[in-house]
């Protein structure tokens, strides 16, 4: 147990040190939602109304685009194999770098986001919610990104490719994290059952993705 | 026994037809493709037993001192057929 | 000669077993899409609510179906990859795509131009279409990664990972959706002829998706000898190319 919180501690530390890459990635999710209403026109009742997607949408992309970080430096340098052959079960190691990325990219992106959505004229009672949604919902990104990334491990394109693979599968995700919010401000319903989805798909995804990303990462490593 | 005389296909006939071609035209277009798929993977096999490179032909080591032994012995000017393995 | 999945492991026996079978399925296919079509177009009365256009649902549904079913012929392939070790197995799953695929991107035109004339537009986001769509993207996305890795053995392995992990994905987006539908339009939940096919119209409709379906597993196994014989050439290029090196030693 100690080995996984050190290899979590190892890679979150890693992520901060680096620093550019969250930077990266919470740049990005600014531009979008910042050029987004010359798309969409400055009208604020369309702009608030579509808020709540928009900052979901730029949220996944943010997130997957820094995915095939994952396991890509160590599988450049050969610190994955000599994880895949040490004491940690594959499976443990892949949760415990989809866990980094959850705390290194996704948390800050879900705290970003109540100030983005000022920029769309989220309105204000929303945004506990919304905040609430994203942290329950993202684990399920970052770990479904997990098995993306073990895929597509050393592959050229591997960004773009590891998008393609994954984001059919976070439709869930989506449709629920955008209920959550669009059912405080507009109703019908209450947002806790599409919460309550966003919690148990997360779940779901901390238990069962880390297999999945296991049998890729052993795919690849061989 | 259906009345064949008056073919009508109503107002949206364009949108029937439409959809009729475009099946038609895919499950042509895979057809094709997978029969041109098939064609060219014996083309290249022939050239490659043309040359006298055959599946049992996995090196042994006295074949690799002499790889031209089983070409020469197998590249028949008159027919090209190889000798059944 | 006993014919089983595991007698047919072997490809020399499965190239011969599909020459054999392949013209019958052939006759067959043409066979069942004559009557199908005969059927489709003078038999099936026009239906009192949508008139002469029902007719395109004879290929939108089993169009969508044999979607649907093309996936679970790469899922079971990817569980022969994974667990039995099947030597055909990613074989038959790499053959399966563009079939799948095909299928459901006719399911989508063909229910596009439905639309249009039933409804007034050329998409709808209901649930049918969008979980169309959504099984069209998961296509793509194995095609995409059989693409992008060279080696066919590890590119089958992964691509079968990715295929069960969408398919256990599968009934959770079909749930989001459903309910993503339902919570946007309470309203009206368009269903394929209404609340009940009328029962003059599901001979031609089966009929059809017999008639897919045989076409199915003509071009699959097609597709599958194809393959075969293309993972031969590469092989036997392999050895040529070793064979001139060490030559040139």
């Amino acid at each position: 147990m100690t080995a996984a919180i050190a290899l979590l501690a190892r890679d979150v530390s890693l992520a901060w040190r680096e620093g550019g890459a969250i930077g990266v990635a919470l740049g990005f999710y600014l531009m979008v939602i910042a050029i987004a209403p010359f798309g969409l026109g400055p009208d604020l009742n369309l702009l608030s109304r579509t808020a709540p997607g928009l900052l979901w949408v730029a949220l996944l992309l943010a997130a997957l685009l820094s995915a095939d970080r994952i396991f890509h430096n160590d599988y450049e340098d050969g610190t994955l194999d000599v994880l895949a052959t040490g004491p940690l079960p594959l499976p443990i190691v892949a949760a415990s770098k989809s866990l980094a990325h959850w705390i290194t990219t996704c948390v800050p992106l879900a705290l970003l986001a109540p100030v983005l959505g000022l920029l769309l004229n989220l309105s204000i009672e929303t945004i506990p919610l919304l905040v609430l949604a994203m942290l329950a919902g993202t684990p399920a990104v970052s770990f479904i990104a997990g098995i993306g990334a073990s895929l597509t491990l050393g592959l050229r394109r591997s960004g773009l490719l590891l998008a393609l693979l994954v984001l059919p599968l976070y439709v869930p995700v989506l449709i629920f994290g955008v209920s959550t919010v669009s059912a405080a401000i507009t109703g019908p319903g209450s947002p806790w059952p599409p919460l309550m989805m966003l919690c148990a798909i997360s779940l779901a995804s901390m238990i069962l993705a880390p297999l999945a990303a296991a049998a890729a990462l052993r795919l690849n490593l061989r | 026994m259906p009345d064949l005389g008056t073919f009508d296909l109503g107002p949206h006939a364009s949108f029937i037809i439409a959809a009729y071609a475009v099946t038609f035209a895919a499950v042509a277009a895979l057809t094709l493709a997978t029969l041109a798929d098939d064609r060219k993977q014996r083309r290249l096999l022939a050239e490659l037993e043309a040359q006298g490179i055959t599946r049992r032909s996995a090196a042994k080591p006295s074949d690799i001192q002499k790889p031209t032994v089983k070409r020469s012995a197998s590249n028949q000017d008159t027919g090209g057929k190889k000798t059944p393995a | 000669m006993t014919l089983s999945i595991t007698s047919l492991a072997n490809p020399t026996r499965f190239l011969s077993f599909a020459g054999k079978v392949i013209p019958w399925l052939a006759a067959l296919v043409v066979i069942l899409l004559g009557a199908g079509l005969y059927l489709s177009f003078f038999v099936a009365p026009p239906d009192y609510q949508q008139g002469e256009t029902v007719r395109i649902m004879f290929i939108h549904v089993p169009a969508a179906w044999l979607g649907m079913f093309g996936y679970m012929v790469i899922a079971l392939s990817a569980l022969g990859t994974l667990i039995w070790r099947h030597p055909l197995a990613d074989v038959s799953a790499k053959a399966a795509a563009p079939i799948g695929a095909t299928f459901t991107f006719l399911a989508l035109v063909t229910g596009s131009l439905w639309g249009k004339p039933m409804w007034g537009t050329y998409w709808v986001w209901d649930a049918r279409l969008t979980s169309m769509l959504v099984l069209f993207l998961l296509y793509l996305g194995l095609i995409a990664l059989w693409q992008a890795i060279e080696e066919p053995g590890r590119a089958g392995r992964a691509a079968a990972i990715l295929a069960l992990v969408g398919a256990i994905n599968i009934p959770i987006i079909k749930f989001s959706v459903d309910w993503w539908n339902t919570l946007h339009q309470p309203a009206s939940v368009f269903r394929s002829g209404g609340p009940s096919i009328d029962p003059a119209l599901l001979t031609p409709l089966f009929v059809m998706a017999a008639a897919f379906t045989v076409l199915f597993v003509l071009l699959h196994l097609m597709a599958m000898r194809a393959e075969i014989l293309r993972r031969r050439v590469h092989a036997l290029q392999q050895s040529r190319v070793a064979h001139a090196a060490l030559a040139e030693a």
